[in-house]
């Protein structure tokens, strides 16, 4: 399943470090940011639950990434 | 400007005042120490925050990072040689921030721009509810609903003309400036704005599977797909960081214990530490980070802008390195409007034979069909075919009065083992039999497009090495269009399975990173759109299917707008480089100059917020396609 996330970010490479980490999260099969238009495609790997992969995604970016956001 | 940049735009005003009276003040000592750390906190505050949580957060090598410990330690180092110098430290940080705000602000601005190009999301649309007129949003609105578009509202929804005529404004959709004559009976597509008359429209598509919907999807989408530009730069700057701070530290350290050690020298502790510090503040790698994706966004607005939707960098890097074009004839190269020019050897009455293969084509939208039946111009009596086939490249059999009739070209006669009269015409050749008895032929012929030659010589003047047609047309059809236009290859009498094939061929040949395009008009050729490098569908307009298959849309059926295309993704990448050389270049330089000691803190911070300004009026300058 794929969706896409409102997300806010103030530079570019933030927004690749968000990339990276929202990849390395369980659940997420694939993933990209657009920092242009402020996007996050997330593709959810079989049996998972979009919230709960989104929450951990948002927690792992703000790791990553203090200044930003992914509106669920 | 949003709250973020106003605030931000305020500290540093403020902080600019602050330094300058400062620079007046003569206070000295802690004083002094206490005066500067004001405008420095002011300006730097979020940085030593975000700094400190990237090292609580495990996450060292960032640009706050640099910017933290350059400025610290600038500050440490006043103080320790008790120089005074607090100015360097707060400009630093300040100049960084100005860079940050430009940045921001740019591409603030350049988002906003780009989605005013794409204005065309319609807000509502009118309902005619007991003799009055009511506004609806456009989603609530069934299909087959009548809906009013007055003079100079957009039209919502796709539909078909009921009543009223006007001309449509489609330059939003096209880049096209000549308005669209429409009336009663005719289709409109969404996203068109209506100028002089008012229409009633009866809906033939939801709002969400309207043309205007699939376009703006489309577009925001685009540019989430990566070009390999784009990833090069990520991969970069994950190396980049760290490997700067390494040396910075390295710079800091061997060469003091280097003259202690070899040289017999006093080590310097100072300057190099200073030096290392400098290092750090040149090595922001902003510039390339920011100005890439910038670029590429920007182009690709620029494209939309001019009618071509591009579906992502990646296509849009892909396309400047286009050396092979392939087009499909039918529809990109001719109108795809084909006229009946001429009834041979016909043993019936002309109008007669035209009635069956109208008949037997009926089912059929294939272009060929619609010109028959168009040519017969009286209305079908589908209850009279029955068991239609079609046979893909060959032609249709169906049963017409209950009499069998095949409709095709030579193959399909072949087949059948019906002896044949083959035409001298140029043109499609319908041969016709009933019964099992060949009747005659139909030929009909299409028309060049006007721009066909044009976008052709263009193509060869954007650099293009080969241009190649296919087509499931006659062999001598095709060899005079080809010989027309100027194409330098042509490969005729194909069944799409064919194409597939020829495509696969040209891509098997092409070297190293030359690019394989295929043009077609969305109709048919799915399968080869997708297998090319690149799919280009034209005259998308109101053919979903084309927007969902191809990589590049060309929203107009002008074949010149395959050269501009290229032309504009040129543009883009050359934008692309000059910045990647242009940044890449001046940090080296500037780490170079800093090493050596030849360059100052100052000289570093300038060179970095400038090379940033630079790329990013750089990479605005994509988005400007007109003149090309």
């Amino acid at each position: 399943m794929k969706k896409t996330y409102r997300i806010d970010v103030d530079c570019a490479n933030c927004a690749n470090k968000m990339e990276d980490a929202a990849r390395r999260t369980e659940g997420v099969q694939s993933c990209t940011v657009n920092f242009m238009t402020l996007k996050m495609n997330v593709e959810f790997a079989e049996g998972h639950d979009p919230r709960a992969v989104m929450e951990q995604v948002r927690t792992n970016c703000k790791r990553v990434e203090d200044d930003c956001e992914v509106y669920l | 400007m949003n709250h973020k940049q106003k605030k931000m735009l305020a500290r540093i005003l403020v902080t600019a005042a602050l330094l300058i009276s400062l620079h007046f003040l003569p206070v000295t000592g802690w004083l002094r120490f206490g005066c500067y750390m004001v405008p420095y906190l002011v300006i730097g505050y979020d940085i030593l925050r975000k700094a400190a949580r990237g090292v609580r957060n495990r996450q060292v090598f960032d640009e706050n990072f640099l910017m933290a410990v350059a400025t610290v330690g600038a500050i440490a180092l006043a103080l320790y040689e008790g120089s005074g110098d607090y100015t360097e430290a707060v400009a630093v940080m300040l100049f960084y921030q100005v860079g940050e705000w430009f940045q921001s602000y740019a591409v603030g601005r350049s988002r906003r721009n780009i989605s005013e190009l794409m204005d065309i999301r319609p807000d509502y649309a009118n309902v005619e509810q007991d003799g009055k007129l009511t506004r609806v949003d456009p989603d609530e609105v069934g299909i087959g609903t009548v809906i009013v578009v007055q003079p100079g509202e957009k039209v919502p929804i796709d539909g078909v003309v009921t009543q009223g005529s006007s001309a449509l404004n489609t330059a939003a959709l096209t880049g096209e400036s000549l308005p669209r004559d429409v009336e009663a009976g005719d289709e409109v597509v969404s996203g068109c704005v209506n100028m002089t008359g008012v229409l009633k429209i009866r809906t033939t598509k939801e709002f969400g599977e309207s043309t205007v919907s699939k376009i703006l999807d489309l577009v925001e989408n685009a540019s989430s797909r990566k070009s390999r530009s784009e990833d090069f730069i990520s991969r970069f700057a994950r190396i980049y960081t760290p490997a700067v701070c390494g040396a910075a530290l390295a710079l800091a350290v061997l060469p003091p214990l280097v003259r202690l050690a070899v040289l017999d020298l006093p080590a310097g502790w100072e300057t190099w530490v200073y030096r290392a510090l400098t290092f750090l503040v040149a090595s922001c790698p902003c510039a390339l980070v920011i100005s890439i994706p910038l670029s590429f966004f920007a182009g690709i607005g620029g494209a939309s802008k001019a009618g071509v939707l591009v579906k992502g960098s990646n296509y849009l890097e892909a396309l400047s390195q286009t050396k092979f074009v392939v087009f499909d004839k039918t529809g990109t190269l001719t109108q795809g409007v084909f006229q009946v020019s001429g009834i041979h050897h016909s043993r019936l009455e002309d109008e007669k034979l035209l009635e069956y293969a109208a008949l037997a084509e009926s089912a059929s939208s294939h272009p060929i069909s619609r010109s028959l039946q168009r040519a017969y111009g009286k209305e079908l009596d589908r209850g009279r075919v029955a068991e239609i086939r079609e046979i893909g490249g060959e032609g249709v059999t169906a049963s017409v009065d209950g009499h069998p009739v095949a409709a095709g070209n030579g193959k399909l006669m072949d087949r059948l083992g019906i002896p044949y009269i083959p035409c001298h015409g140029v043109g499609t050749v319908i041969h016709m039999a009933i019964d099992g008895q060949y009747m005659g032929h139909i030929l009909i012929s299409d028309v060049v497009k006007p721009t066909a030659r044009e976008a052709v010589r263009q193509l060869k003047a954007a650099g293009v090495r080969k241009t190649v047609m296919l087509t499931g047309d006659a062999k001598r059809v095709a060899d005079q269009v080809a010989a027309d236009l100027g194409v330098d290859e042509v490969h005729s009498q194909l069944l799409p399975a064919d194409k597939v094939e020829k495509v696969e061929a040209l891509l098997a040949a092409k070297q190293g990173r030359e690019k394989l395009a295929f043009v077609g008009d969305g109709i048919n050729d799915a399968p080869v759109l997708s297998r090319a490098d690149i799919g280009i569908a034209m005259g998308a307009l109101g053919s979903d299917a084309a927007i969902e298959a191809a990589d590049v849309v060309l929203m107009d059926d002008d074949p010149l707008k395959i050269a501009k295309a290229i032309r504009i993704s040129r543009k883009c990448l050359g934008i692309v480089y000059q910045n990647i050389v242009f940044a890449i270049g001046v940090k080296l330089a500037c780490l170079v100059l800093v090493a050596l000691g030849l360059a100052g803190m100052w000289l570093a911070i300038f060179a970095d917020v400038g090379v940033m300004i630079l790329a990013v009026l750089n990479a605005i300058r994509a988005l400007f396609v007109k003149k090309l």
